[in-house]
């Protein structure tokens, strides 16, 4: 699609194939890495009452900042350039832990105490009991919070490709400034279908690390 | 650092604050910007909520149309619609009523549905008629939540209010485009602060509507 032999300026657009590529490079690693991140986060803030409403009201403060504002100012901050795909990384990865670690929160909190006091009884140790025992139980609830990280991840990238970072949002500048419908169409096409592939890709993820879920 | 001390300088600067180009004047843009999707999206996304909570029907649309507006690139729609209509206001407002439907609707559907089922029983045991439950016990019941999915619509709305400037719309927006393509950072800067403050701004002032909701609701 829309192959411009020769012009490989970050201004003109690739084919389709390489901008997907690129959306991928930016939204998979921040979608990993808000999710590893936002588990210790979330357990911590559930261990300190205090913290937990420290922390909670901290990722909806993240969350007021606008994306096209936070790519330009993290530069400064990270010691990058604007057009570094490492802002866009850090950007969404901070977006994400926001949203992850609410629901993260939420999620082993959710978890029955009764369960977990036996499993300390039976003589899990506080370590073993979390990975054998509230990980698995908030997995359901976990995974839910971790799809809407993941979508959005996905459709808010697209913002950044207005400072010129490549990826799919590139075909809406391309399509506007040269007013092509179809290619705007197709790159709103193209980031729904790798959100809702991505997120297809999580729910099997998850049928396959929680079994237990479709038995019961 | 150095650009953000620059930064904060041009807004403190009293030439950028006033005149139609002035700050005071973009920000009231993306406020009225932001105010007049708000109220389209609760034209249209509370009484459908309303009506799917109270009869218990369409859940799906709701889990359908939040999901939807997920994953739909806000900046496609935007210059989607902006090619098809041209440059002007429609576009922006209309991405932007698109993206916070589905907040607004989310809200007052939850508000709504999760009234106690037993509250709800002793209204009708009382006599009360269907429309006078929906209005005396399940709304008012339901108002924090519906606040709360509001307060979520505004967030997102003031944030990509700012990307109206780029189908030819005003608000805040309008210093950061010519910035970034003139690649003047101290503007970028001092355009991005100014959207973040409006954002924090409109998001306490939602925060607190909310609690003085939720303590009416509980004294009354």
């Amino acid at each position: 699609m829309w192959r411009n032999p020769g012009e490989l300026d970050y201004r003109k657009p690739a084919h389709a194939g390489e901008r997907t590529l690129s959306h991928l490079v930016l939204s998979v690693p921040a979608i990993i890495l808000s999710f590893v991140l936002a588990l210790p986060i979330a357990v911590l803030a559930n261990r300190l009452r205090r913290l937990r409403s420290f922390l909670i009201g901290a990722a909806g403060l993240i969350y007021a900042i606008p994306s096209l504002p936070m790519f330009i100012v993290l530069p400064l901050i990270v010691g990058t350039t604007i057009r570094d795909r490492l802002n866009v990384i850090i950007a969404m990865t901070l977006y994400g832990v926001a949203l992850m670690v609410r629901s993260a929160a939420d999620a082993f909190t959710a978890v029955d105490l009764s369960t977990k006091l036996a499993a300390t009884a039976t003589g899990y140790s506080p370590i073993h009991r979390f990975f054998a025992v509230d990980l698995p139980l908030a997995g359901p609830a976990l995974l839910a919070g971790l799809r809407v990280v993941a979508v959005s991840t996905v459709s808010l990238v697209t913002v950044s490709a207005l400072l010129g970072v490549p990826n799919l949002g590139m075909l809406f500048t391309d399509g506007i400034a040269r007013g092509i419908t179809a290619e705007i169409l197709a790159g709103i096409v193209l980031t729904v279908t790798l959100a809702l592939l991505i997120d297809g890709a999580l729910v099997l993820a998850g049928r396959l690390l929680m079994r237990w879920e479709r038995a019961a | 650092m150095n650009y953000l001390m620059e930064a904060l300088q041009w807004i403190a600067d009293p030439a950028n604050r006033y005149g139609d180009t002035g700050i005071l004047a973009r920000m009231g843009e993306h406020v009225l910007y932001t105010v007049l999707v708000l109220g389209i999206a609760a034209l249209i996304g509370i009484p459908i909520g309303y009506a799917i909570g109270h009869f218990h029907r369409g859940r799906g649309i709701v889990v359908a149309s939040t999901g939807a507006a997920r994953a739909l690139p806000t900046l496609g729609i935007l210059t989607l619609i902006g090619v098809v209509v041209g440059i002007g206001l429609v576009a922006p407002l209309a991405a932007l009523v698109v993206l916070a439907t589905p907040s607004v609707l989310a809200g007052a559907y939850s508000g709504v549905e999760n009234v106690d089922r037993t509250t709800v029983d002793a209204a009708r045991a009382q006599g009360m008629s269907q429309w006078q439950v929906l209005t005396r016990v399940e709304i008012p019941l339901g108002l924090p939540l519906l606040i709360s999915g509001l307060r979520s619509a505004c967030l997102q709305v003031v944030a990509t209010a700012t990307l109206a400037a780029y189908v030819g719309g005003g608000g805040l927006g309008r210093f950061l485009f010519p910035a970034i393509n003139t690649y003047n950072y101290t503007l970028m800067l001092a355009a991005s602060i100014l959207v973040m403050i409006l954002a924090v701004v409109l998001d306490a002032c939602f925060a607190f509507g909310e609690r003085l909701v939720r303590w009416g609701v509980r004294s009354s």
